[in-house]
């Protein structure tokens, strides 16, 4: 670990100042995934702001929305008797995530802002675009069992790791961030990047600037709504494939409202707007959930250890709306 | 910096980039938590911060000044073991020892979050308002430990007499 400075901001704009003082400051949630990454020197700040300190409160509001806190701790979340009932795709896909021990710590912020776990990207023996620009990318060719089926580039395979992203990308959710230059939001959708030629620059986020909380829309189908990772064991493991959906249906049985998205197959928690088309308005039939998996994995491309994925997202997608069709809302 | 261990108020110095772990371990002497994987993979770091389970190893000490810290050094009362320890040693809790005090901190922890009613991705309902610390529950909420000489039947066994509801199931290892 090289040495940094530490320091505590006590409220947004006092964390944007402090952050502002440096050119190598790093804002510090739980840790969980920062703290390791300095270790391996893969991050090298010179100053560290803690902002566990800053919002750590679930707003439900009156028309329906909720605005989290961006330190509210993932395990908070997960609790929360309102996430538990309005949008359980969002409880269940947390508690799918690491262990009691990092939910605990980890924040929301944090949680979004997690790095690749691509072995490659850790190991500096390793060549890796994303951690040295314009090194290679060892993945490519190497053991890409974990890597992406879905808009990967030469220049990068990797995931991203997180399960809560996956099911706040189904949800809408938009990130409210600060910075020197002002407030702003972004969608959750469009904060995370596909590598393209940079996949160094992952996100939205530009220097300096800070997740200050994270805003759920009303969203009547996310009642129906469930999270399912598939994994190498069944507890405490990164996805191969996840699947957070939530469901509408009309009194006909046709598909009223949905919303799809899936994790462990893309540098970003992949919204499937194509499998969306595909369903709505039409019946909640098997053979029609199956159709729209095809329609949204047509584009994707299997490496060497992971072409497996690529029908595995598409039973995982039939196998989750299938469920989530048939149960009582 | 000021911290409280296992009730204690203690002073420390030390360098910034020292983890909680080492703060306890190499500058306050209680070596009960564990290093295992140093990455949050295993563990055997496992501490209590302010009552609730967090892998030491991957907290820079600096940001826990002022919390109240508990190790397995502070889970006996007055030299009489917790209920948990005596129920590790009656039923074979461990084998080389090494993963016991954070699988200790943790359930204890663990017990609190279920009588809190934080759920887990097997509970089947989620907006229940008490859970069962079944087989299933048990298994998946300590699944942020290992043991690498497999004591895991044990272990189940001593968590379930001491904080479960229902007795354990065993099940025959592939």
């Amino acid at each position: 670990m090289t040495p940094f400075t530490y320091a505590r901001a006590g409220d947004v704009p006092g964390a944007i100042e402090l952050a502002g003082a440096s050119a190598r400051a790093k804002y510090l949630g739980g840790g969980t995934n920062l703290v390791d990454l300095m270790r391996e020197t893969i991050e090298q700040p010179e100053a560290l702001v803690d902002v566990t300190g800053l919002s750590r409160t679930i707003e439900a509001k009156e028309d329906g929305s909720i605005l989290i806190g961006a330190a509210v701790t993932n395990t908070a979340l997960a609790s929360d008797r309102t996430v538990r009932q309005r949008f359980p795709v969002l409880a269940r896909a947390i508690l799918a995530g690491a262990s009691g021990q990092i939910r605990n710590m980890a924040t929301v912020g944090g949680n979004i802002l997690q790095r690749t776990r691509c072995a490659y990207f850790y190991d500096d023996a390793a060549h890796c675009n994303k951690r040295v620009p314009g090194a290679g990318c060892d993945a490519i060719d190497g053991f890409n069992r974990m890597h992406a089926i879905l808009g990967g580039s030469p220049a990068c395979v990797a995931t991203h790791p997180s399960d809560m992203c996956v099911a706040l990308a189904a949800l809408d959710a938009t990130l409210h961030l600060a910075g020197s230059g002002g407030a702003r939001s972004v969608k959750l959708v469009d904060f995370h990047r596909l590598p393209g030629g940079r996949p160094e620059v992952e996100t939205e986020l530009e220097a300096g600037e800070l997740i200050v909380a994270i805003e759920l829309p009303p969203l009547l189908c996310a009642q129906r709504s469930t999270y399912r990772k598939v994994r190498d064991r069944s507890s405490y493991a990164f996805a191969l494939v996840s699947v957070a959906a939530a469901i509408d249906l009309g009194d006909d049985g046709s598909v009223r409202d949905v919303r799809l998205a899936l994790g462990g197959v893309a540098a970003k928690p992949w919204r499937a707007w194509q499998a969306e088309a595909a369903l709505r308005g039409g019946p909640a039939t098997e053979e029609n959930f199956r159709a729209a998996a095809e329609a949204e994995l047509a584009g994707a491309a299997g490496l060497r250890h992971n072409t497996f994925k690529i029908e595995l997202a598409k039973r995982t997608i039939t196998a989750v709306l299938s469920e989530l069709a048939g149960s009582v809302a | 910096m000021h911290f409280i261990i296992n009730g204690k108020q203690v002073e420390a110095s030390f360098d910034l980039r020292t983890s909680l772990l080492d703060l306890l371990r190499d500058h306050l002497g209680l070596t009960g938590s564990k290093k295992g994987c140093d990455q949050g993979a295993c563990g055997a770091c496992t501490v209590l911060a302010d009552g609730e389970r967090i892998n030491s190893c991957l907290a820079l000490a600096v940001q826990y000044q002022g919390r109240s810290i508990t190790t397995v050094e502070g889970l006996a009362d007055s030299g009489k073991l917790h209920p948990l320890q005596r129920a590790f040693v009656e039923h074979d809790g461990f084998q080389c020892g090494y993963c016991t005090p954070g699988q200790l901190c943790s359930a204890v922890a663990m017990a609190a979050e279920l009588e809190r009613g934080v759920p887990s991705v097997v509970t089947a309902d989620l907006t229940a308002e008490t859970i069962v610390l079944g087989h299933d529950e048990l298994r998946e909420r300590m699944s942020g430990n290992l043991c690498r000489c497999g004591a895991y039947n044990g272990i189940v066994e001593a968590i379930t007499e001491t904080f479960g509801t229902q007795p354990a199931v065993h099940e025959v290892a592939a």
